[in-house]
Order: C-alpha cells, then structure tokens, then sequence
C-alpha cells in the first residue's frame, strides 16, 4: 500500500505543535491516495508518550527510535531513518519548515536524490504529483510549482496548515537506528533568554519599531504580550535589531523570519517593505503609528493613528479586562 | 518587481544583480580566518549566468584570491544547484565550505546541507557563531527558542546567518587589485530538474486597511473590532 511518510519533530521530550499540521495534512493527503499515514518519532526517552498524540492527529503507524542520543537532533541518524523509510511505496515525505525540519528535509533530499519544496503554504496531489505553493522573494511572488518525484519532499510553513482531528489507526512499532556519534554533533540546546514562544511558533505577535525610542521601553510591549497571553509573543523590526535593541531571533522581516500568526499588532513600525514580507501573511494586523502615512496602514486591517506610549497602556488595560487577566 | 508575461518567472528587464547578503558573511567569515592564520587562500565559486562574473568580481575585491564561474544558468531548484556544486568541488581540497544560509529570491535554505550529504561532510547551518581550534569546529546555530551547539571535524560545511560578523566594503586598492585575480568559467552541464513552476503570481491582497481611529481613545472600538469582527481576541 501507498503511504505518505511525516516526521515529526520534539524539542526537550515535548512535541512540537507544528508536527499535528504536519501529521494532519499527510493524513488528508493520504486519503485522496488511498494511502496510509506512517510517522517518525526520534527522541529521548520518554518520547514514546507522544505516539498517541500522533495517533489522533492522523498517524496509521508511528515508528518509535528512544534513545538518549536522540535527545537532541541528530542529523545523520535522522537522515538515515527518513531515508530508510522512503522507499518506491512512499508518495511523498512531510517535513516541518522549522530549524531542524530545513536542515533534515535537505539532506533527505540529497540522500535520497529527490527533490525538495521549503516552506509551502499549500500541497495538494494532482494526477499522481504533488503540487505546491511557496512564497518566493521573501512573499512578494508565490510560485506554484509540480514536483514529478517520488516521493517528493516538502516542508510546511508552520501555523499554515490545519490541526485536523481525523485519527489514524495509531499503530506504534519500534525502530532502531544507528545513534552513534555522527559526522555532525550536536552537542547542546541553548534556551534563549526569554521563556516566550518563538515568533514563527506563537499565534500572536506584538512587534515593536524605532517609534518604541530605546531598548527600555519593551516593559510595556512585554506587558501587551502577557495580557495577551501564552500564545503571544514580541517580535522586533529590522531598525532596531540592528540598533542593538534586541536579538535577532525577535527580527520579523526579508532578512529574520517571516511569520503567520492569526494576529500580528506593529507598534511604532513604518512598514518597510522588508518588514511586510516577513507579515503580510499574518491573519488580522492592527498597526499603531504616529505617522498616518506611513506604509504600515496600507497592510493593516485595523490602525490606529497615535503615539505607542499614549495607546499601549489603554490597550494592555483592555486586552486584559476582556481577557479577564 | 514584476512578474514576467508568460506568467512563470520574473520580469529580468531593470533587475540589478548583488551578492545575497548572506553570501556576505560567509566570505567575510573566510577571509578573516584566512588572516588570522596568516596563511591560506580562500576560492568563490558561483554557479550561474554571465552576470554573476560581477559578483565574483566584487568578491575578489573583498580580498578573495581567485573565482571561478560554473557557467549554467540554474533552475529554482536546490538539488540540481547542489549536485553540480558538489560534482566540482569533489576533487577539490579545502578544509572549510562556506555558504549564506540562503539565497533571498527563491528563499529555498536547501543547497548548503544538500552539498555537505553529496559530499559526505557535516555540515552546521544558520550559523552565529564559529570557533576552529585544531581541525575541530564549535559553531552556534540559531534554532526557534535559542541555540543549537554544533561540533564537527575539518573539513565541513557552514551555512552563514547575520550575526556571524560584520562583513568589509571593498577599498580601491582591493578593487583594483581584483582585476588581476584569476577567474576561471567553465561550462557546467545541469541535471534535469523534476521541478516545474505552472504559476508564479504576486501575494492575495490584503483586506482593504481601516483606521479605527485616533490615539488612546481609540482602544476600546480596536479591541471590539479583534473581537466581534475579527475573532481573534
């Protein structure tokens, strides 16, 4: 029988929200093929737990690799799993566009000689092809692009595709793999300073500009992002990541990340052009800016003309009374 | 930009040719190690048209020592532009491949991975920060959340993200200099790619913008707005 193979991905034993897209969608794609959904699962021990997550979100059958040095990724052991499963019988390989889904998803592709799509935004499979849509130019095109390959890779932007709730049957078999040391060690995970989603993970972005006049004033975009709750986080435009005002993890932007949270807020952000292509996919944007003709306003579908300091504070009030925070 | 009348690729008429911004820090990367070693030589390879001779060109100006062109002009596909890269650098001997993280047109983040498999060298990408001590690499690579501490042996790949270093300007004399710099092209057969664009179309518009309204006052109907109209609050 046909399969749709997906990968999905942990992070300190815990799965990654995006995998549920990534098992959903092979799940939906499955279907149309008449196909099953076959899922990896590398980890640490403990991961085993998340096999009946996977289960739910579409899995037929989840392939389980536990093992301490799975704990962290571990590229070669992972591109030989992915490549060992992705034989003539498999239609298609689903990656997440997370760090570690880019970095497995190319070498799979080399490995395996097939080609590779990054960060789509759709797939679909068309008289025995996929076929997907990927921004380009950092989102100011979108190619549509058939890949004649079997399988075909592709990775999914995360917070793009729905976490559907169609169950696999949610079988779980053991796999083993080779975790000795690899050509390329990773040897640490490093937490960032700051306990808050990424900004390509979170489902609301608070981003701040040059209008927020200097590092010190963040107290009160911070205090938007926790009245705003769990799912929010700060992101930064390029001006003052390059002014030094904060990490470039948080830039949004051609040259950071492009994000697509389902509520983006841009506060004291002009809207350059580089700044929209890292968010004009985002669900509703709320802008706030001095400047009434600044080019934010032309992408936003809520702004508000004022300065930061005069709106931030009724606003967080606000969000926090209707959020009863 | 402008997308070109038969519907599937750009309209080249005005568009100006750089080097990726990326490509930047990785050769900045490579010629301050090169100094600080006092000895080596660093090599850029592009492959691409005739218009990329301008860009190695500006490369050599960094302080490069030599270019050389794989004349072919490369579909939007990272396999393809990965395995003609690997295909010339097999017999090649160097300790350290550097790349940009990726390319800013078609965004794809594939080939530097993809010519470490081919190559069956490690390979860290998005990196930040690299320390090399004795043939051994430490390098930081930025992940969601933090970072990621990658070890390798030399000879390996890095992808290069902002951050790494702050790349030079080319002085005069470097771009005077650069005119006498060896710069071999070749001609370079491609793999057919499996990868056809049907369709390439500028982003869905966004909904027509509104303002609310003015200043702090304006708050309450905002937030009305995300959360009757839009439902995201």
């Amino acid at each position: 029988m046909a399969k749709v193979l997906a990968v999905a991905e942990t992070r300190e034993g815990q799965l990654r929200g995006v995998s549920h897209e990534v098992v959903s969608t092979a799940r939906r794609l499955a279907d149309g093929l008449e196909a099953e959904v076959e899922v990896l699962l590398l980890g640490g021990p403990g991961v085993r737990e998340a096999a009946a997550k996977l289960g739910a979100a579409g899995a037929d059958r989840v392939l389980v690799a536990e093992d301490p040095a799975l704990a962290v990724y571990h590229p070669d052991a992972a591109v030989g799993a992915v490549s060992g499963r992705a034989g003539d019988d498999c239609e298609l390989v689903l990656f997440a566009a997370t760090a570690q889904g880019k970095d497995l998803s190319a070498r799979c592709a080399a490995r395996l000689g097939r080609p590779l799509a990054t960060e789509v935004t759709e797939v679909e499979m068309a008289d025995g092809a996929a076929v997907v849509l990927r921004p380009q130019y950092a989102g100011k095109a979108y190619a549509r692009i058939r890949m004649a390959a079997r399988p075909a890779l592709v990775s999914l932007r995360p917070n793009v595709f729905p976490a559907g709730e169609t169950a696999g049957r949610g079988e779980v078999e053991d796999l083993t793999l080779d975790t000795a040391p690899g050509r390329t060690r990773v040897t640490a995970f490093e937490q960032g300073e700051r306990e808050r989603l990424d900004v390509t993970e979170a489902n609301i972005v608070v981003s701040g500009g040059r209008g927020m006049q200097g590092p010190e004033n963040w107290k009160l975009l911070e205090e938007l992002v926790d009245a705003l709750g769990p799912q929010a986080t700060l992101g930064a435009s390029r001006a003052v990541v390059d002014a030094g005002w904060r990490p470039h993890g948080e830039q949004v932007g051609q040259t950071g990340k492009v994000v697509s949270p389902s509520l983006y807020f841009a506060i004291g952000i002009s809207g350059a052009i580089q700044h929209i292509a890292g968010m004009r996919t985002a669900g509703v944007i709320v802008a706030v800016n001095r400047d009434a003709e600044a080019p934010i306003f032309g992408v936003a579908n809520y702004g508000i003309v004022g300065d930061a300091f005069d709106v931030l504070p009724r606003l967080i009030e606000e969000v926090r009374s209707v959020r009863g925070a | 930009m402008a997308i070109g009348s038969d519907g599937r690729s750009l309209d080249p008429s005005g568009v100006k040719y750089v080097m990726n911004p990326y490509d930047e820090y990785a050769l900045e990367e490579a010629l301050a190690r090169k100094e600080a070693a006092g000895e080596g030589s660093v090599t850029v390879v592009s492959l691409g048209p005739d218009e990329a001779k301008e860009t190695l060109r500006s490369a050599l100006a960094m302080g490069a020592d030599e270019a050389i062109l794989l004349r072919a002009d490369p579909p939007a596909d990272g396999l393809v532009v990965a395995q003609a890269l690997a295909a010339a650098l097999r017999d090649r001997e160097f300790d350290l491949l550097l790349f940009g993280k990726q390319a800013i047109d078609d965004d794809n983040m594939q080939v530097p991975a993809m010519v470490a498999e081919l190559l069956e060298l490690p390979c860290a990408a998005v990196v930040t920060a690299l320390e090399i001590e004795n043939g051994h690499v430490t390098a930081r690579r930025e992940v969601e959340g933090g970072h990621e501490v990658v070890e390798f042996d030399l000879p390996g790949v890095i992808a290069a993200q902002k951050g790494l270093n702050k790349p030079r300007h080319p002085s005069v004399r470097g771009i005077m200099m650069a005119k006498k710099k060896p710069l071999e092209e070749r001609d370079v057969e491609l793999e057919a790619s499996a990868l056809e664009v049907v369709e390439l179309t500028s982003p869905p518009p966004r909904p027509e913008p509104e303002i609310v309204g003015e200043g702090a006052d304006a708050v309450p109907e905002l937030v009305r707005r995300l959360r009757e109209e839009a439902r995201v609050l």
